[in-house]
């Protein structure tokens, strides 16, 4: 019978754990506040008006 | 379980477009959950839109970076990319196949009765090209006498902006009508040409355009949720391949960056088991679905 015995694949961990201090490093520097007033405004030039 | 996947599709679509109350307020939402990532590409300028597109606020960020720095603050993008590359991380291309908006809009189009095509496989190398060109490299280095950027993709390509935001928005500000110029003809344009093309093809702006979707691609081999070829089950019948909405030969390149993960291979064609979805190395496997019967070779 073969050893179908599953092993960790760690390299999703790896990614998640990068992205995370990206994302933690983001809001150290107040991104989050910023990307808020973006998306809260309309962007003419972005939709093609104006 | 294509049909489960419509409604969580549509799901999707409703929860990043929830704010209905668009035609008495006038405009668009602008409440707290705007600080979270939409995981589809959904244009944040649409009046429904709920949570923020990462592609129109990454262009944002980095067309405005001389800006920022002058201002003494750090504003990179990092918020954004964290906030993309942990989706990516976990779901990939999952994302697309169940979440994105655009997507789900696509494939209703390509439901329309008419004589399909295919999409040439060449042609799916042009979405790194937009991601790496229009999303990254022309906002930070084209700048005006002030040092700002434009958002290349979001202001010259992204039909999903026009669809939901350019047009509702001219709609519901009719005052806005009088700045429209040629520059939302050629979104117009290019708005009809997916549209004709989504009828025509499965899901072409996600094969040949989304740069959402290209960095998505980016983590095929590696994201926690997958899906997977048991090559000892696989008989080679090329029954994945008859099923796949963009064209791929599952059993031969089963981490293939063009995979939406649709999961129709696993559920509607394989009969054999070979197909199955890998958390982190731990295999799911399937109960038998409608029109499936696990056989042994």
């Amino acid at each position: 019978m073969k050893n179908n015995t599953p092993s960790l694949r760690r390299a999703p961990f790896y990614l998640l754990a990068f992205f995370l201090i990206l994302w933690i490093i983001g809001i150290s520097v107040n991104e989050p506040q910023r990307v808020l007033e973006q998306a809260k405004s309309i962007c003419l030039e972005c939709i093609g008006i104006g | 379980m294509e049909l489960a996947r419509k409604w969580i599709q549509a799901l999707w679509f409703f929860l990043a477009n929830g704010f209905w109350g668009f035609p008495l307020s006038g405009t668009l939402y602008q409440g707290p959950l705007k600080v979270i990532c939409s995981p589809g590409l959904n244009c944040y300028s649409c009046p429904a839109a709920t949570t923020y597109c990462p592609i129109g606020s990454l262009q944002q960020l980095l067309l405005g970076i001389r800006f920022s720095l002058q201002s003494g603050q750090y504003f990179f993008g990092t918020f954004v990319i964290g906030s993309m590359g942990m989706l990516g991380a976990v779901f990939g291309r999952f994302i697309c196949g169940w979440a994105c908006p655009f997507g789900f809009f696509q494939e209703i189009l390509y439901k329309i009765p008419t004589r399909k095509k295919s999409i040439p496989q060449v042609f799916n190398w042009i979405k790194y090209l937009f991601l790496l060109l229009f999303v990254i490299i022309l906002p930070l280095v084209i700048v005006d006498d002030f040092g700002m950027g434009k958002p290349w993709f979001c202001k010259f390509v992204c039909p999903a902006g026009t669809a939901e935001a350019g047009i509702p928005m001219l709609l519901l500000r009719p005052e806005l009508r009088e700045t429209v110029g040629w520059l939302y003809v050629n979104k117009l344009v290019i708005l009809a040409g997916f549209v004709y093309w989504s009828i025509i093809s499965s899901r072409p702006f996600c094969r040949t355009t989304c740069p959402l979707g290209a960095f998505y691609a980016l983590f095929s081999k590696y994201q926690l949720i997958k899906m997977k070829l048991k090559k000892d089950a696989c008989t080679g019948c090329g029954a994945c391949h008859a099923v796949c909405p963009v064209e791929i030969r599952f059993n031969e390149t089963p981490d293939s960056c063009e995979c939406v993960n649709c999961m129709r291979c696993m559920t509607e064609a394989c009969n054999f088991g070979a197909i199955v979805v890998d958390i982190a190395g731990y295999e799911v496997h399937s109960p038998p679905f409608k029109n499936q019967k696990i056989t042994t070779k």
